[in-house]
């Protein structure tokens, strides 16, 4: 479901085909609902493991992403600090995992590549990104953690499926168009950086 | 007060700092995000510089680092040849740094190379990592710690040019870096640049370089002109916070520079995040100390 409260647009899980269809690339989003650690392991036990994800991310949100955890007791936890991973590790495994598992939100940081584009356009599903450093922010919009699966990982690999509200602020960085925030950003950096260098360029000639 | 209560008491200064500068960022980083924060009007700059502001806030009041990659420690130490504890300061830096783990708490980010296991301390086989400066007819010391987070390494380069290649070639270097992996390092930068004779020295000064405080210049003209034209030339690419775009791309550009072989041109680029977790402190003979980068700061109150 789509909403938009206090000026802020709002994602609450499950989230449809139709929700994402007026969300662009640049567009800044919140997410309410089921959201999931999911790094380099699961998605390569997925892909090539071919074993099935233990937690159900159909119409949720996945987060790459290695928490700082604190254990309450009667397999009850607490996130203390998380915040987002490189995503482009996962660009290997991700177009298949969005396939098999019908997962429309991948959360993490900096850009993602083709593979991820043509997920994003052919099954309907967004690339966002947690402004990173930013894991006080992030823990504290963790509501609860519902469960803990792949425990075998070990702390920061292990699927830890998350309850949060408001989860944000999430910047849109690939839409279901498969338009890339980041690599339409890359041409226009680098047209600038040229210049740039041309131009100090003739300003250092300190070797006479 | 005896040698063994002297180590006790500089152990639990450097382990509190240490736990500190995890937490609360120096002064001049928080003035500089919040002077670029008010010059930036994108919508997308300004949620994001509203989300760190919030996370500095939050990581004081709740008491936790405020980034969970709390990195690898380094200690850049310059230490007067009489300070009474010098010959203990690399095993009390160490301690510190396990205490801090605990304590703070800090992420756990010693992997033991080849063998392939995280410690779960932060200590390992050289790391904290400890850079030495010692002085004569001092009995003063100076420490900077310094949280080298992984993504703010990644980008870490050095090369050895051909003169030929010239300043010039230097410019091409750090801009290319920046537009490559600078992007994804966590915008806007501190850059430090190390010029000199061959990659370990320029990759140590273009480290030692983040250590200055915002504002300073290099004391030769020329490298202070090439500082100011590298910051201008690469805000223009307007990387902006996060790299997602925006009208400013680094806090500073830093050079540091050392003489060169006639046939070589050293050249290294380092670069720190937003979240530049570096502290300075100085203690006198009697470990009275004087912190530079943070005000308010009172160590025994410390947790």
């Amino acid at each position: 479901m789509l909403e938009i409260k206090d000026g802020k647009k709002i994602l609450t899980t499950p989230v449809s085909a139709e929700d994402l269809k007026g969300i662009r690339m640049g567009d800044i989003i919140y997410l309410n609902g089921s959201m999931t650690t999911c790094r380099d392991v699961a998605h390569r036990r997925l892909v090539e493991g071919g074993r099935s994800l233990p937690v159900d991310v159909r119409d949720a949100a996945i987060f790459h992403a290695g928490p700082i955890i604190r254990p309450l007791g009667d397999d009850r936890f607490e996130m203390v600090s998380v915040g987002p991973t490189t995503s482009m590790r996962m660009e290997k495994f991700e177009k298949e995992f969005v396939e098999q598992t019908g997962v429309r939100v991948i959360i993490g940081k900096g850009g993602m590549g083709p593979g991820t584009e043509y997920a994003c356009s052919h099954y309907k599903a967004i690339h966002c990104v947690f402004p990173a450093g930013n894991a006080v922010v992030a823990a504290t919009e963790v509501e609860e953690i519902v469960d803990a699966q792949w425990r075998d990982l070990g702390m920061p690999e292990t699927l830890w499926h998350c309850r949060v509200k408001e989860f944000g602020p999430l910047i849109v960085s690939i839409d279901t168009e498969g338009r890339n925030l980041f690599e339409e950003n890359k041409i226009v950096f680098n047209e600038r950086k040229e210049k740039a260098v041309e131009e100090i360029c003739r300003q250092v000639g300190f070797i006479k | 007060m005896g040698k063994q209560e002297q180590v006790e008491k500089l152990t639990r200064y450097m382990a509190d700092f240490t736990s500190y500068i995890s937490k609360v960022l120096p002064d001049d980083i928080t003035a500089k995000l919040e002077e670029l924060a008010a010059k930036e009007d994108g919508p997308l700059s300004k949620v994001i510089y509203d989300t760190m502001k919030r996370n500095q806030r939050l990581a004081r009041e709740l008491n936790r680092p405020s980034c969970q990659d709390t990195g690898v420690l380094q200690f850049w130490v310059t230490c007067g040849a009489e300070f009474p504890l010098l010959g203990e300061l690399g095993g009390i830096l160490r301690e510190a740094v396990v205490r801090a783990t605990m304590e703070a708490p800090l992420r756990h980010n010693s992997v033991e190379t080849f063998d392939e296991y995280n410690t779960g301390k932060n200590v390992g086989r050289d790391t904290p990592t400890i850079f030495w400066d010692i002085v004569p007819d001092s009995d003063r010391c100076e420490i900077y710690p310094y949280m080298a987070g992984g993504g703010c390494s990644l980008p870490g380069k050095a090369m050895v040019l051909m003169p030929g290649a010239g300043y010039e070639g230097i410019v091409r270097f750090v801009m290319d870096v920046m537009t490559s992996y600078g992007l994804n390092a966590c915008p806007p930068l501190l850059v430090g640049v190390g010029v000199a004779t061959s990659v370990e020295t320029a990759a140590l000064l273009s480290k030692k370089a983040l250590m200055r405080p915002l504002g300073t210049h290099n004391e030769n003209e020329r490298a202070a002109s090439m500082e100011k034209l590298l910051e201008d030339g690469i805000n223009a690419i307007g990387l902006g916070p996060q790299g997602m775009g925006g009208k400013y791309s680094v806090m500073g550009v830093h050079i540091e520079n050392a003489a060169r072989h006639p046939s070589t041109i050293g050249v290294a680029v380092n670069v720190g995040c937003w979240s530049h977790r570096r502290g300075h402190i100085i203690f006198d003979r009697d470990l009275n100390y004087t912190i530079t980068t943070h005000s308010e700061v009172t160590l025994s109150c410390l947790k």
